[in-house]
């Protein structure tokens, strides 16, 4: 439950304030910029909202924050979209803390996200989830030290009826059988980009 | 009583585009509608029947008639597509093979409630859908369907899609609406209800997404023919989304009428029971109804044959009866632990809970830990008392029904299984006996 975690974990990133921040290049605001690809993509969404209402933008604009800055937003990152959308930063923080796709911390290259809700676990979800751990020698919520794989379960993401399911970035992966998992973390293994966000 | 309408053409490849779309009949249904006045398709809409599809059954046009309509104030019409009750996935079925019926019924619905604007709120996970989406609304720009004096009518209609970011609350119209306007998605306090006072505190109508596609058929047909398909006040067909231990999991258009036992053995749906199995539990309507074992899902109390209805699924209330709900349809098989099943539930709520109100912050936690202590074999007679209790202290006493969705679930189970529970507190060695769920790859369960 997010609210209760914020209080419990320390308002809002987990004990990575500003000075702490662990990427490179995200460590100060003159080097944060959108793409112009991107800011146009942005630009575009905020014109969907009514004059004033440019806070509307927020949430698929930090979907394409998080797309454009290795998967996750760090407070640079949202303090740029802050910035962006005339929005004081605590709007920003306070959303992003909120929903379960923003990921405030670094991920692995290749995001993996197994849904454990009935459905899925009638039809095995455990077992794939154990699967993924021998295999990547993590516990689920973890990165590989490598960076390359992050393993994560998650709440029914409307695949029931192909289940057991787990998405890689942003693709649905169903139907899974032990071989399935096995191929895809193979393919993932030997790729070097980042899976897709969005 | 397979009865297709929505979905009648789900398989003609290319009905994705437009073109194909409306070689198939697509968008006749709106230029009915344009010529129309918009009173009028109230109507149709209010003779339909139609009820909301996206969980509770409210009437679509007693909804549409609340609409306040003060001058000089823009309207909006916002469409549920955040699907996130667990079992449910019927509209990401409906958006991904026929998103144009989605769009039509957008366009038509906002010229009945006079709104030039109308977002579509979808959930995070779906991005591959908001690419479909977005591409049949760029074909119907293209073509004059939407956009400015639309088909030459007079009416100007711009329709976005918004994306979610994973918060199974923001289906819950008011988050909804907090979500769309770019906060944290907590519901707000009703009323005001949306129909006053909802988006940028402007009258709002929130459908889902069914209940949107369902307004295009109604137009075609008219509302006196579709409140003729179905069941007494149960008009019409509903796509249920069946999942679990069966041998066709799929989703399933049915006239609203048909039997569950039909539903659950014929071969035109479920086509019965995975491995030769006997059934054990049903979920009729996604994770929030209540479960009900073997003998009173095909069955009420007093013996009539349990059908695929609002009424008939209510029959008995919560003591002997379950809800339609949004049509998630889980079926689990004589080895399933309700226990161990009704934990993945617990969690969920836990995890999903928005935070603002103590029952529901509180008392998912608690449903969650206790339930795991039993799993764990740690658990007392007591224990199972105390569930109860939690339960029981969140109906009526929160801000949004998702405490009470977290709620029926868990009185459900001990309702109808407390034998269960029990055996996990009396009997912890015998637990690993105990079989859970299917192994992947193999037709045995563990
Ligand atoms: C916690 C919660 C989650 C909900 N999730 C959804 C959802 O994912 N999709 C949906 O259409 N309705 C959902 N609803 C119901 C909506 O609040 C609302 O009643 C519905 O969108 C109205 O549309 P309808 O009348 O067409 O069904 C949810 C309600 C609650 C309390
Ligand atoms: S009932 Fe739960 S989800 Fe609904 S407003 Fe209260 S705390 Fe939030
Ligand atoms: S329960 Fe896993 S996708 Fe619904």
């Amino acid at each position: 439950m997010k609210f209760l975690h914020l209080c419990a974990r320390g308002f809002p990133f987990r004990g990575q304030g500003l000075s702490q921040g662990r990427s490179n290049k995200m460590t100060t605001t003159q080097y944060i910029k959108f793409s112009d690809e991107t800011l146009a993509l942005a630009q575009r969404t905020i014109k969907r909202y009514p004059a004033g209402r440019q806070k509307s933008a927020l949430l698929p604009v930090l979907h394409l924050a998080q797309a454009e800055f290795d998967g996750w937003l760090s407070v640079p990152v949202m303090d740029y979209v802050a910035s962006l959308l005339e929005l004081q930063p605590i709007e920003v923080y306070e959303v992003a803390s909120f929903y379960s796709m923003f990921n405030l911390e670094p991920v692995g290259k290749c995001l993996i996200e197994v849904c454990h809700t009935s459905s899925c676990w009638l039809m095995g979800a455990d077992d794939i989830v154990k699967h993924l751990e021998q295999k990547l020698g993590i516990k689920k919520g973890q990165t590989t030290p490598d960076g390359k794989f992050t393993l994560k379960t998650v709440e029914c993401l409307g695949s029931c009826g192909t289940a057991p399911m787990m998405m890689i970035g942003a693709d649905f992966h169903e139907n899974l059988t032990l071989e399935k998992v096995d191929a895809l973390v193979k393919e993932w293994d030997g790729k070097g980009e980042r899976s897709r966000y969005c | 009583m397979s009865r297709k309408i929505l979905i009648k053409n789900d398989h003609i490849p290319g009905i994705n585009t437009l073109e194909v779309y409306q070689k198939y009949g697509g968008y006749e249904g709106l230029k009915k509608a344009l010529g129309m006045a918009p009173d009028a398709i109230v109507e149709e809409v209010k003779k339909s029947g139609l009820r909301g599809r996206g969980g509770a059954g409210f009437p679509t046009g007693m909804k549409w008639s609340f609409l306040a309509k003060p001058e000089g104030v823009p309207r909006y019409l916002v469409c549920n597509a955040d699907e996130s009750e667990p079992g449910t996935f019927k509209d990401r079925y409906l958006m991904e093979r026929i998103p144009h019926l989605l769009i039509e019924g957008m366009i038509a619905s906002s010229f009945a409630l006079g709104a030039r604007t109308s977002y579509i709120y979808i959930r995070g996970e779906y991005f591959y859908i908001l690419r479909i989406l977005e591409k049949a609304i760029d074909e119907a720009y293209a073509a004059g369907l939407l956009g400015e004096n639309i088909l030459g009518s007079g009416f100007d209609h711009d329709c976005y899609v918004q994306i979610g970011a994973g918060a199974y609350i923001c289906g819950e119209e008011t988050a909804l609406l907090e979500s769309l306007e770019g906060k944290r998605g907590n519901p707000r306090l009703k009323p005001p209800f949306p129909a006053v006072k909802g988006l940028w505190d402007c009258p709002t109508v929130v459908n889902n997404v069914e209940t949107i596609a369902a307004v295009v058929p109604i137009i075609e047909m008219g509302g006196d023919a579709y409140a003729g398909i179905g069941i007494g006040k149960s008009t019409g067909t509903k796509l249920i989304s069946a999942s679990g231990h069966i041998n066709k999991p799929g989703v399933y258009e049915i006239e609203l009428g048909v039997p569950v036992e039909e539903f659950i053995y014929s071969d035109e749906y479920c086509g019965g029971i995975r491995n030769g199995k006997d059934l054990k539990a049903v979920v009729a309507g996604g994770s929030s109804v209540p479960i009900l074992p073997k003998h009173l899902i095909l069955k009420t109390a007093t013996g009539e044959p349990r059908l695929m209805s609002y009424e008939s699924l209510g029959d008995g209330g919560f003591a002997t009866g379950t809800m339609l709900g949004s049509g998630g349809f889980i079926v689990m098989d004589e080895d399933t632990s309700i226990v161990r099943n009704l934990y993945t539930f617990a969690r969920f709520y836990h995890h999903e809970s928005c935070g603002q109100c103590s029952p529901c912050r509180e008392g998912t936690g608690w449903m969650e830990r206790i339930i795991q202590k039993i799993l764990a074999g740690k658990g007392t007679l007591a224990d199972i008392d105390l569930l109860w209790d939690v339960q029981s202290k969140i109906e009526g006493k929160t801000i949004c029904p998702l405490g009470e969705a977290a709620a029926w679930p868990v009185a459900a189970a001990i309702r109808h299984f407390r034998h269960e529970f029990e055996e996990y507190v009396t009997r912890p060695e015998g637990i690993r006996e105990v079989r859970h769920y299917y192994r992947v790859n193999r037709l045995e369960t563990v």
